[in-house]
């Protein structure tokens, strides 16, 4: 209870250093010092306390099961285990809206504190910008979403949180995601900011590219949590499936790896200077979009929060602010640089960036207009059409071998003008790529011409990015190293959707079933009780053609509280592939029905997404080794 | 180098054995499932759903597909009876000619800048 | 000048994405299907529960009447909230109910009705819940109202009401 008054009042002064440090700020921009005010890293750093204070306390609200709050009621119950009440803390709509102004305002002031060689109207500038973007969020949660809400009389139970939630990816997975989203705000504030102030150049560029990549590694890692978590628990072995949450954390991931590119480019020459500020603002303004298709309740989604229109309202209100505000200024005060260093040359880097970038503007084009086309088709003609993994895979397929023969020559061009060396080299690769593909597709797959294509196209990039990772004078580890973890992303995506295979069958305990490569034997049924759920696991020993034994022991789960029926697979994992078991009842009898897959390089999907973040992290610790 | 590569080949070229999945009846009936939305989960599809629309509409396919329908035609009856909003993949017809082509018009837009760009040399 | 033409065209773009945006919002987004285009009644077979045989939909409809077919099911209750009124409707002489036991025991379905009595002039048995995927239903409880060109004329998802049955009272007269 005292938590709740803490909470609450923390997030009041949060608000009102908000209106203290706008105020600080413009009078020390008018002032003629060169060196910010302390008092601005104060009131900053008071900020961030408050909330930080205010988590805190929503926390302990919740590990203390203070059913007073109505959002702990509402999301959770005394039988939870301790991690789940924690993390349960975030798995809700209030919860998360204090995540992201714990971001906000930490980024915020690490920006403060590493921006010290900075202009210091430009770090005042962005320091204004996240403000309004910290005020809007602070009048949401206090106006529309407040996770103090009193609850009288105090109910002795709680609601409970939805079982598919309880589990440690996802628990994680929120954090990490939001770093990487909610990060992306520091990168719209100073962009505007050095829009104002004429202030994109390659010292710019230099600067912002430390928080690009910060931004970009976490949002990496946050959507490969999210899959893991679908791939666990959600869907039969699928991991992602083009739902409207999944796409809208992948827009701004694919504006964000547009604008490292260009960033790059900019730290070399001031071009491009109008499109990094437009895929700047772009990337936070889809991230605020996203906010508002999740949470609104427009769109049906399996991941939605519990919804409310005027919620919705407000969101959608505070995303067109923002919208026109940034076209205010950039319009107001971009100029355009007439350097004549403008010109690209055919074969060059810059070029093949360029490439890059129309590439992903088209990729981005693909998830936005699946995503939001329905909801316009609706309100224009109320039809309802649905526009599911069908679309996004027969739009994005076709241009992925292009794009990736791009990637792959593109790094071997020099800037501003090349020709290609190591010609030889290269076309025994690709000649190596296509043959190899052929040799092993054909046995295995219909599409034989489609897959054919992409795959030699993967493994050119594969080949290509490899033999630079062993080479002596490689110049650039992180670039070749994410390139190589991209190539086997696909390489992995395609290779386990033609070679996955599975059983479907109903079988009761005793019984043997016998697929084409082996047998399933469903051995017994033991009975287990933990504090939130009583389960019945299944023990399968499953024998393939080559002698070889696996046993899975897939649960059916009952939780208390609220009461649900969830299916946990058992999966086992390899590097070779993942064996993965789901049983579910039969209603009224005592068969169970299982479906068994097998599916080869699961595990190196998400190793190379790791490896890509990796790649980042390289990058990030280069700038910082260079100084 | 050229090790490596042989190693490669060699490694890739292990033919896999999977699961021969039982005959293309099967995989047509998933495929549909996949294709199917359950229309009172919140965003599965039939496929990845246990509840009961969901096991009624598998039966369903399944009997339509013993039956001897096509793909198109089990499509073209399910949006028959429940409205084009329970198949995952739009058709192509006047509500979503601007779904289908507005990204490729995009990316044809984008090569247009891209070469006026390069083109526009000293 | 082509600066402030495109700042224009963008600002009227976006305008008109926030109308939308915003219309969107109050649009529910659970998706209930209404009758544009009548359709006609499913060809089917179906077990009747009492004469223990086959039967065509054809015969099923064969009298020039309205007919109101409901899904139900023994082990659902909003079904339990609806039967009375089912059963005041059953009394009109301008319509014949017909039950679809819908994913059901048997003997549950026969205790189902001789506790709370029967107000269906036939019962059909839909064990596997195939037949109600032919009239287009989600589940139960859900009715159709046909007319007398043996066309689905209304649909009603969930438990009918009083409204509802005065509704269809007023079009069967």
């Amino acid at each position: 209870m005292l938590a709740n008054q803490i909470g609450y009042y923390s997030l009041i002064l949060g608000l009102l250093l908000s209106f203290l440090l706008c105020a600080s700020s413009i009078k020390d921009f008018n002032n003629s010092n060169k060196i910010i005010n302390q008092n601005i890293f104060i009131l900053s750093f008071l900020q961030l306390t408050f909330v930080v204070v205010s988590f805190l306390s929503l926390i302990l609200s919740f590990v203390n099961s203070d059913f007073s709050n109505e959002t702990v009621f509402n999301n959770s119950h005394t039988t939870k285990p301790l991690f789940y009440k924690i993390s349960g803390t975030w798995g809700n709509h209030e919860g998360s809206l204090l995540l992201w102004l714990l971001v906000l305002t930490l980024f915020i002031f690490l920006f403060l504190v590493k921006s010290r060689e900075q202009p210091k109207k430009y770090r005042i500038l962005t320091l204004l910008f996240q403000q309004l973007i910290i005020i809007g969020f602070f009048l949401f949660v206090l106006i529309t979403s407040n996770p103090f809400n009193y609850l009288f009389p105090i109910p002795a139970e709680g609601l409970g949180l939805n079982p598919i939630l309880q589990d440690p990816a996802l628990a994680i997975h929120p954090p990490l995601l939001y770093l990487g989203y909610v990060g992306s705000s520091i990168i719209f504030s100073a962009s505007l900011a050095a829009v104002t102030q004429n202030y994109i150049s390659k010292k710019w560029a230099q600067h912002i590219k430390k928080w690009v990549l910060v931004s970009w590694i976490f949002l990496s890692i946050g959507i490969m949590l999210g899959s893991i978590w679908a791939y666990y628990e959600l869907g039969w072995g699928g991991f992602w499936f083009w739902d409207p949450v999944e796409n809208v954390s992948l827009m701004p991931w694919l504006t964000l790896t547009a604008l490292f590119h260009c960033i790059i480019v900019l730290e070399r020459k001031e071009v491009l200077t109008s499109w990094v500020v437009i895929l700047s603002i772009t990337t936070f303004i889809l991230s605020m979009c996203g906010t508002f298709l999740v949470r609104s309740g427009i769109l049906n989604s399996v991941h939605t929060f519990a919804n409310d229109p005027t919620r919705g309202i407000f969101i959608l209100i505070f995303l067109f602010v923002l919208i026109f505000l940034s076209l205010i200024v950039f319009f107001l005060f971009h100029k355009e640089s007439n350097k004549k260093s403008n010109n690209f040359f055919w074969l060059s880097r810059e070029t093949s960036i360029l490439f890059n970038n129309w590439f992903m503007m088209y990729f981005l084009s693909v998830v936005l207009i699946g995503t939001v086309y329905p909801i316009f088709l609706d309100v224009l003609s109320a039809e309802k059409i649905s526009v599911g993994p069908p679309f996004y895979h027969k739009l994005i397929a076709p241009f992925l071998a292009p794009f990736l023969l791009f990637m792959a020559l593109g790094p071997k061009l020099k800037w501003i003008k090349s020709r290609i060396e190591n010609k030889g080299l290269l076309i025994i690769f690709f000649i190596t790529s296509v043959a190899l593909t052929f040799v092993i597709l054909k046995n295995l797959t219909t599409n034989l011409l489609f897959y054919t294509i992409l795959i030699s196209a993967a493994f050119f990039l594969f080949f290509t990015t490899l033999k630079e990772l062993f080479d002596q004078k490689s110049r650039n580890i992180s670039q070749t190293t994410a390139h190589f973890g991209f190539s086997l992303l696909i390489l992995s995506i395609l290779f386990n959707g033609i070679l996955s295979s599975e059983v479907i069958t109903n079988i009761k305990v005793g019984e043997k079933y016998y697929y084409n490569n082996g047998e399933i034997f469903f051995e017994k049924i033991e009975e287990k009780k933990e504090s939130n759920y009583n389960s019945i696991v299944g023990y399968f020993k499953i024998t393939n053609k080559n002698g070889k034994n696996i046993q899975l022991k897939p649960e059916l789960r009952i939780y208390n509280q609220p009461i649900t029926i969830t299916s946990e697979a058992d999966i086992k994992t390899t590097l070779l592939e993942d064996n993965f078991l789901a049983m579910n009842l039969v209603k009224g009898n005592e068969y169970f029905n299982i479906r068994y897959q097998v599916k080869p390089f699961m595990i190196w999907i998400w190793i190379s997404v790791l490896l890509l973040s990796f790649a980042g992290l390289i990058s990030l610790f280069k700038e910082k080794y260079e100084k | 180098m050229k090790i490596l590569k042989i190693f490669l080949i060699i490694l890739l070229s292990m033919s896999f054995e999977p699961l021969k999945s039982e005959e293309n009846n099967n995989n047509l009936k998933n495929k549909i499932l996949k294709n199917t939305r359950c229309l009172i989960c919140q965003g599965q599809s039939v496929y990845d759903s246990e509840s009961d629309f969901a096991s009624s509409i598998k039966l369903f396919v399944d009997k339509k597909i013993n039956e001897g329908s096509s793909e198109e035609q089990i499509y073209e009856f399910l949006r028959e009876k429940y409205g084009d909003w329970i198949i995952y993949d739009p058709k192509l017809n006047k509500n979503t000619y601007i779904l289908w082509l507005l990204p490729l018009l995009l990316f044809f837009l984008g090569g247009a800048m891209i070469f006026k760009k390069l083109s526009n040399q000293k | 000048m082509r600066n402030k033409l495109n700042l224009f065209i963008l600002i009227i773009f976006l305008s008109f994405c926030f109308a939308i945006f915003y219309k969107g919002l109050n649009n529910s987004n659970t998706y209930t299907p209404k009758i544009t285009d009548k359709k006609n009644v499913p060809i089917f077979k179906a077990k009747d529960i009492d004469l223990n045989i086959f039967i065509d939909s054809e015969k099923i409809f064969e009298e020039n009447i309205f007919y109101i077919v409901n899904i139900w099911a023994s082990w659902c209750i909003p079904c339990k909230k609806e039967h009375p009124l089912l059963m005041e409707l059953s009394k009109n002489n301008s319509v014949k109910l017909i039950g679809l036991n819908y994913r059901d025991n048997i003997n549950n379905a026969q205790k189902f009705i001789s506790e709370f009595g029967n107000p269906y002039s036939r019962t059909l048995i839909d064990y596997d819940g195939t037949i109600a995927v032919e009239f287009g239903a989600y589940g139960v409880p859900e009715t159709f109202l046909i007319d007398k060109n043996k066309k689905i004329i209304e649909k009603f998802i969930g438990p009918i009401n009083q409204q509802i049955i005065e509704d269809i009272k007023s079009i069967i007269k």
